[in-house]
């Protein structure tokens, strides 16, 4: 079965190994990712002062030419999946703000496009216990913290990926590939975000609290399904060591690196190189390469 | 902090500015301070997100367009979950920044050249296009 499929601009660039590696798992679980023409950016964020429009624009154009494709849009990428699913939401509830966006894009969408992030289709389609089936290298003895941010959960009556404050089909991914799920109270906390570009010591911060309450509760890698989380929690800890001598950086995964893992692709395939904490060595030492 | 408060400034049309652009109902606000708690970024705030939004319904222009509070939010919608009045509280700190950027001086809150050398290159694209809407007249 195939997928129509929104990369996103950091997932053609700087995140090329989460793009990658979900791409190649996909295709040894039975489905294909099929890129969606002419796609542009999102804008990355989605418009929270009401009387701007104008940011509803690439979204929805995005959103109309999908559906000239097909009935649903995947998107890999936890801010566009946000950004997407908010405005297909927005124009599906506001007529007056339809109207003006399709008058604008000179496209007659009306929000009848289901928006779906690939964990989504691991949990609905493939199955968490069928998944577990086609494992073929089980992550046994790896402690991975899933990292939820906040653009996959909130706000979560938009959204409806999982529940609010204590959701766990990120765990039930990891626990399927034989990975041990660690709790930790800050897994849905915000990475600071666009901070690092308005504010970037704020961000670190945020960062830090986020990798020491992981590792406080013993985890030995995090795992993210968002680029902007990635930046702020893996290229950042090295400011973080600068600041906080004692810190022990820990491995960032994205989650579809640690399904390629455990579907046994070849490591070299799984763009190890883009991550900032090298995660091959624990990675060898837990006996998985 | 001393605040002189006048009839003119209570009634005032900074807050419904705000509550137009935020689409947000904020005498709705009961002060309960849940917001602030919760926010990750409170600790570098001058004030909390709950003071704001008491500055603001006082007519305080000058001195809630002066904390860096909103400027710092990351629109995370932590505060906007838990808000037990269903106040969407990122909604009226994205009003405040629109209220100053949108003024006609267009003064920016981040200077693009005043980035460190190489900073563009390792930065995602993701950061750079949400940071430059946020912070950018």
């Amino acid at each position: 079965m195939d997928y129509l499929y929104f990369p996103g601009c950091t997932l053609y660039t700087k995140a090329k190994n989460f793009d990658q590696t979900a791409r190649n798992c996909s295709l040894l679980l039975g489905f294909e990712l099929k890129e969606l023409k002419n796609w542009t950016c999102c804008g990355a964020t989605f418009p929270l002062a009401t009387d701007n429009i104008m940011a509803l624009l690439p979204p929805s154009r995005i959103l109309a030419t999908a559906r000239e494709e097909g009935t649903a849009l995947t998107t890999l990428c936890a801010i566009c999946f946000n950004v997407i699913k908010r405005t297909n939401r927005l124009i599906q509830g506001d007529v007056e703000k339809r109207d003006k966006i399709n008058n604008f894009i000179e496209k007659n969408y009306q929000g009848d496009l289901q928006v779906l992030h690939y964990l989504e289709i691991l949990k609905k389609d493939i199955g968490f216990p069928q998944l577990k089936e086609k494992v073929k290298k089980p992550l046994a003895g790896l402690k991975a913290a899933a990292y939820y941010g906040c653009m996959l959960l909130r706000p979560f009556e938009e959204m409806e990926f999982d529940d609010k404050e204590k959701p766990a089909l990120f765990e039930e991914f990891l626990e399927a590939l034989g990975a041990k799920a660690i709790e930790f109270p800050y897994k849905i906390e915000c990475c600071g975000s666009f901070q690092s570009v308005g504010s970037p010591d704020v961000a670190t911060e945020c960062a830090y609290k986020i990798l020491g309450s992981a590792i406080k509760n013993g985890a030995e890698a995090m795992v993210s399904t968002c680029p902007m989380c990635t930046f702020n929690i893996d290229h950042k800890q090295s400011d973080i060591k600068q600041k906080y001598l004692d810190f022990n950086p820990i491995p960032v995964f994205y989650f579809t690196q640690l399904l390629g893992v455990a579907m046994g692709l070849d490591y070299q395939t799984l763009g190890f190189d883009q991550n900032a904490v090298d995660p091959i060595p624990l990675l060898k030492e837990k006996g998985l390469l | 902090m001393k605040i002189e408060l006048t009839r003119q400034k209570v009634h005032n049309e900074f807050a419904k500015k705000v509550e137009l652009i935020s689409g947000q109902n904020l005498f709705a606000c009961y002060q309960c301070g849940n917001c602030t708690a919760g926010c990750p970024v409170a600790f570098a705030m001058e004030i909390g997100p709950h003071e704001v939004i008491r500055y603001t319904l006082l007519g305080l222009e000058e001195e809630t367009l002066g904390v860096n509070t909103y400027w710092l939010c990351a629109s995370c919608l932590q505060c906007t979950s838990r808000c037990p009045k269903g106040i969407d509280i990122a909604r009226v700190m994205d009003a405040l920044r629109m209220v100053v950027l949108r003024k006609k001086e267009r003064k920016d809150h981040i200077q693009i050249p005043e980035f460190p050398e190489g900073f563009l290159e390792k930065v995602p694209q993701i950061a750079f296009v949400s940071g430059f809407r946020k912070f950018l007249s």
